[in-house]
């Protein structure tokens, strides 16, 4: 039986797709196997994160109305076989589908999947019921900002009056050197205010806009901080202790010419 | 020696931070107050019913409230009471 996560925010734009894409790669990098299901209906991107965007023929309305079979609209990653993907439709909306009917589907994906991981939209409408409806555990996506803490803050409440009690928090696009001046929250603030589990912390870091253009999510990316982050979130979600990730950005001479060859 | 630069020149850096962790629990304190009427509802109640070990009080006069200023939130009641008990020992 598998685990059913739903990577959730309420904020928009602070990470949630770019998450949802590289746990799920990263988990099956790790041999499990993966699907991704993407629940933001009407406004799909985690196909185009993946890269697969040229290959969806049937969605999850399809799936949930009974046009198609579950396994036809299940798309295979390019990197790995253990890994697939369930687009959300781009011309309905989120009242095509329901709770109950995300439930059912939850349920039966598990059965054949080790991690369902679910791309949550923003807002607290009926996108996030339908998300959260067959999950059994959450990851709240924030950044070090005040209004996405207070999104955060209002989803961790509603995730629990849902029944989904201590989801884990990412705090995403985190600025070292402005922590170290004082000018942006960091994680021990966030963790005062939220009272919640830290699961991962991920660096502001320009590897993530590459590989969304490139299709290729940044946690295959050796070079990459981000992908680095991500790396360690996979394994904690695996259960494995892992301590702190070093956030700093090294300095140096070794470091000046890394960039200008191009390495992150 | 930047540091002390930028501190003449007036330049207000390295404090923003704690202004927004100091905002945010304020406006928490009250998103979380307003999302659960619920346990406020529960702490009205249990608060007269404590009270009322000790003293009768005029339930239809209590006043019972979040108050913010700029600086905190704090509950803020008012407990019109009729007469103290005299056997209020006897309770604990």
């Amino acid at each position: 039986m598998g685990e059913v996560i739903v990577v959730t925010s309420g904020k928009g734009g602070v990470g949630k797709t770019t998450t949802s894409a590289n746990i799920g790669t990263g988990l099956a990098a790790a041999g499990h196997s993966v699907v991704l299901v993407d629940t933001d209906i009407g406004l799909r991107n985690l196909d185009v994160l993946m890269g697969l965007e040229n290959r969806i023929v049937y969605d999850l309305v399809d799936v949930t109305s009974g046009k198609c079979r579950l396994k036809q609209a299940l798309i295979k990653d390019k990197r790995f076989s253990s890994l697939f993907l369930l687009s959300a439709s781009q011309t309905k909306d989120k009242t095509d589908v329901t709770p109950e009917q995300m439930k059912l589907l939850a349920a039966e994906l598990k059965e054949t999947f080790d991690y369902v991981i679910i791309d949550c939209p923003a807002g607290i409408e009926q996108g996030f019921y339908n998300a959260i409806a067959g999950a059994d555990w959450a990851i709240v996506v924030c950044t070090p900002e005040v209004s996405s803490i207070r999104d955060a803050d209002r989803i961790i409440s509603l995730l629990e009056a849902a029944g989904l009690r201590n989801p884990k928090l990412i705090i995403n696009r985190l600025r070292p050197g402005m922590i170290k001046n004082g000018d942006m929250l960091n994680t021990s603030d966030i963790l005062d205010i939220l009272d919640v589990e830290l699961i991962g912390a991920i660096p502001e870091n320009e590897s993530i806009i590459i590989s969304t253009n490139q299709g290729e999510p940044a946690v295959m990316d050796k070079n990459s901080k981000a992908g680095e982050a991500y790396r360690y979130i996979t394994r904690r979600i695996q259960g494995e202790v892992v301590p702190p990730m070093n956030l700093d950005e090294p300095h140096g001479i070794m470091v000046s010419l890394k960039r200008l060859v191009g390495i992150r | 020696m930047l540091e002390f630069i930028t501190h003449i020149l007036g330049k207000e850096n390295g404090y923003s931070k704690t202004v927004a962790k100091e905002r945010l629990q304020l406006v928490l304190i009250h998103d979380r107050a307003s999302m659960s009427p619920a346990m406020i509802d529960s702490l009205r109640k249990e608060l007269i019913e404590v009270i009322s070990n000790y003293m009768e009080i005029n339930e239809t006069a209590l006043e019972f409230n979040l108050c913010q200023d700029d600086k905190e939130v704090a509950l803020v009641t008012n407990i019109p009471f009729l007469k103290m008990k005299r056997d209020y020992a006897a309770k604990r």
